[in-house]
């Protein structure tokens, strides 16, 4: 037993023995220094960028468990990827409980920062970039970890993304946090995902605040249990600069949250400020599919305890103008497109039902009418996400 | 003492190796060795420091169809260690043993001479696959382990004849990786039973260093090659140039495009496939593939772009292959008749 106790005490040792410090400053070779870096780092180590701008050639990546990479802050520390010739992103991380804080990257050409199969990873303090402001031209996400295990978002702020500023695709067990995402067209997207929680976060000046989505074809599909709680959702009404074909390029301008094909998300205590189109949408994906394992409605998704003010006086949807005047100028605050089961609406404001009977049916089709209320079911909250102890004993 | 007579033991095998007609032998305890040699010549895989003529063992091979990387001119080899075999299973999957290597020099035609830039390797260890990239000195004597990648400026001639200016990207360790994945482990790509051309398989047989296990064998086309139906050119290309990423268990396995050979799903071959993370990728065209319109296709548009935020594949070309992006191009205008 006792020999046991000092077994586990040595292994609980062990990484803060061996763990080194390698420190990266900026200048010269910045490109070769930091990737050999990233490279040569072994569990346990922290590579430490120095203050200053690192001008990078090609996108940087990391394969190594527990390294921590570290920058003297999210306006301090650089990582400029103007001049960038090749690689697909800013930064790819592919090797579990990665901690990555306190810098910027800036201009990548295509995604800020990747990080795919990388559970337990921690984006704390980032600030992800395109300094002209939104363009098509810009690169696609900020922040972008897929296929992952817990997964943490904190305290970053993304601009310009054409597509998310933060995604969370194809994860389990998510935490997105107090962060800041401005000019995006999606400002923090969760897309075929389980168990997310995305709070306390300012979404402004995208096209889109907050969408929660499920898409088919792919490796994971049936989006669940997602709480949207405690953000500020407010003037989402820039004009969607998406490239077309990606999902996104179809929201609307003026979006505060979105729900397509999911089930069990919950739309709570949020202030839904200035958007134009509409605060909250509840939608089925309506494009064309093949696939017998996708649900393309939105199921359970329940709207409570939010605070609107401002909404659907600018509707950017096929035939909004005239809808808004049917309603009497403005569009009301929540549209639900009359397919998904288990909708409860909670709050006292109306709502926009568009009556659709199937999915993929034009909207020409629509019977728009007051949604009409059904007496509220209960619904039972939802399970709180809990990352692993050690991620946030990470932060500390 | 035990160790001055190991010490020994290795000048004498140094001498006896050397006075040999065969020059030296490539270097097993390097291969199977721990960390990163700095450089190629340790691993003795070539008689001259050049890295032109292969040591005993060290085996030649040609592929039918091959991965585009600028135009560069490819040597590829296999070493498995005396004695050992790399087996073939019914799959046609190739099996190495440990201590095995595979090497594939790079490098172009530049003022007339024959130049290598850049030799990477894949050495089987008992704790899995290691890759790494040398790059090749200015006076070809010697290349050196970096495994940050490099850029070098390049000029040379493609097989059009035209002249092209690039700047040639030798990958980064994890940039190996990431093509060489499979669930996150390192794992060989190129040499499947199917890609060995017929006389490096005859050879590899013949030589008694590869086991082929009963089934039967089909060889992929070689897309090059226009006497081979347009389909097969196609999927043999797709598979070769995509599929390390495009795969259910590779590096884009979240995209859901799958393109390698035996792939039977239309969508996740990308026919009416619409773009999952493609960003601007997309170039505003809705699906990978629009049977009958290839200037509709993002997947075609991706292959034609140089742009990093647009390109596919992300890592190892900087210039477009543009008889690729013309066989690809045929090939789903083909898909609307």
């Amino acid at each position: 037993m006792f020999r046991t106790a000092i077994t586990v005490a040595a292994l609980c040792l062990a990484p803060t023995v061996y763990a080194k410090t390698i420190t990266v400053d900026a200048g010269e070779g910045a490109q070769e220094r930091l990737q050999e870096a990233l490279i040569l780092a072994e569990p346990g180590d922290i590579v430490m960028l120095g203050a200053g701008r690192f001008d990078l050639t090609d996108g940087l990546s990391l394969d190594v468990d527990d390294v921590t990479v570290k920058g003297a802050g999210m306006d301090a520390s650089v990582l400029s990827f103007a001049g960038q010739l090749g690689a697909g992103e800013g930064l790819l991380v592919t090797s579990d409980n990665v901690t990555l804080r306190d810098f910027a990257i800036e201009d990548s050409k295509g995604d800020g920062i990747k990080s795919k199969g990388a559970d337990q990873i921690i984006y704390h303090a980032l600030r992800i970039e395109w300094t002209g402001g939104p363009k098509a031209t810009n690169g696609a996400y900020g922040i972008y970890p897929v296929d992952s295990k817990n997964v943490l978002v904190q305290d970053s702020m993304v601009r310009g993304a054409s597509d998310a500023g933060i995604y969370v695709g194809q994860s389990d067990n998510i935490i997105v946090r107090r962060n800041t995402v401005t000019e995006n067209v999606a400002g923090i997207e969760i897309e075929n995902s389980y168990n997310a929680e995305v709070t306390e976060n300012l979404a402004t000046k995208n096209t889109g605040g907050i969408l929660i989505f499920d898409l088919p074809n792919l490796p994971q599909m049936g989006g669940h249990s997602v709480l949207v709680a405690r953000n500020a959702v407010i003037g989402n009404n820039t004009d969607n600069f998406a490239p077309e074909g990606n999902i996104v390029a179809e929201v609307p301008a003026g979006t505060g949250v979105m729900v397509m094909a999911n089930l069990d998300v919950h739309v709570v205590e949020n202030a839904l400020i200035n958007n134009s189109t509409a605060a909250v949408f509840v939608v089925a994906y309506t494009q064309k599919f093949d696939d017998p394992n996708y649900d393309p409605t939105a199921r359970n998704v329940l709207i409570t305890k939010n605070i609107y003010s401002g909404f659907g006086f600018a509707p950017d949807i096929p035939g909004g103008p005239m809808l808004a005047q049917a309603f009497g100028g403005n569009l009301p605050a929540v549209v639900y497109d009359g397919l998904g089961k288990g909708f409860v609406l909670a709050d006292d404001i109306p709502a926009l039902d568009l009556g659709l009977t199937q999915v993929g049916q034009s909207v020409t089709e629509a019977k728009p009418k007051l949604y009409d209320r059904p007496a509220a079911l209960p619904v039972q909250a939802l399970k709180p996400i809990t990352l692993p102890a050690e991620m946030e004993a990470r932060l500390k | 003492m035990r160790t001055f007579l190991a010490a020994l033991a290795i000048c004498f095998a140094g001498y006896a190796t050397s006075a040999s007609p065969t020059g030296p032998a490539v270097a097993d305890h390097v291969i199977m060795g721990e960390g990163m040699p700095h450089n190629l010549s340790e691993y003795g895989f070539f008689r001259d420091s050049g890295g032109r003529e292969a040591s005993e063992g060290v085996k030649l091979y040609r592929l039918n169809s091959s991965l585009f990387t600028d135009y560069a001119d490819k040597f590829r080899y296999i070493y498995i260690p005396s004695g050992k075999k790399m087996i073939a299973d019914e799959a046609g999957l190739v099996t190495f043993p440990v201590g095995s290597a595979i090497i594939k020099s790079f490098g172009y035609e530049i003022d007339g001479k024959d130049r290598l830039l850049e030799t990477r390797i894949l050495l089987h260890r008992t704790d899995g696959w290691l890759a790494l990239p040398y790059v090749w000195n200015a006076d070809q004597t010697e290349a050196t382990l970096k495994v940050a990648g490099k850029r070098i400026p390049v000029t040379f001639t493609d097989p059009s004849g035209e002249e092209r200016s690039i700047s040639y990207a030798v990958p980064n360790k994890n940039q190996c990786k990431e093509c060489h994945a499979l669930s996150g482990e390192v794992t060989p790509i190129g040499p499947k039973l199917r890609n060995l051309s017929r006389d490096s398989l005859a050879m590899l047989t013949s030589d008694a260093v590869l086991e082929l296990k009963s089934g039967q064998h089909h060889p992929m086309p070689d897309y090059a090659d226009d006497a081979v139906p347009l389909e097969g050119r196609a999927r043999a290309y797709l598979d070769i140039n995509c599929a390390h990423c495009h795969n259910r268990k590779g590096s884009a396995s979240n995209s859901g495009l799958y393109l390698t050979y035996e792939e039977d799903q239309q969508v996740h071959l990308g026919i009416g496939k619409r773009p999952t993370a493609a960003g601007r990728g997309s170039g505003g065209r809705q699906f990978a593939i629009d049977p009958g319109r290839p200037e509709e296709s993002y997947m075609i548009y991706r292959m034609a772009s140089t742009d990093p935020g647009i390109a596919m594949p992300e890592v190892g070309r900087s210039l477009a292959h543009d008889e690729g992006v013309a066989l690809l191009s045929e090939w789903i205008e083909g898909m609307g008749e």
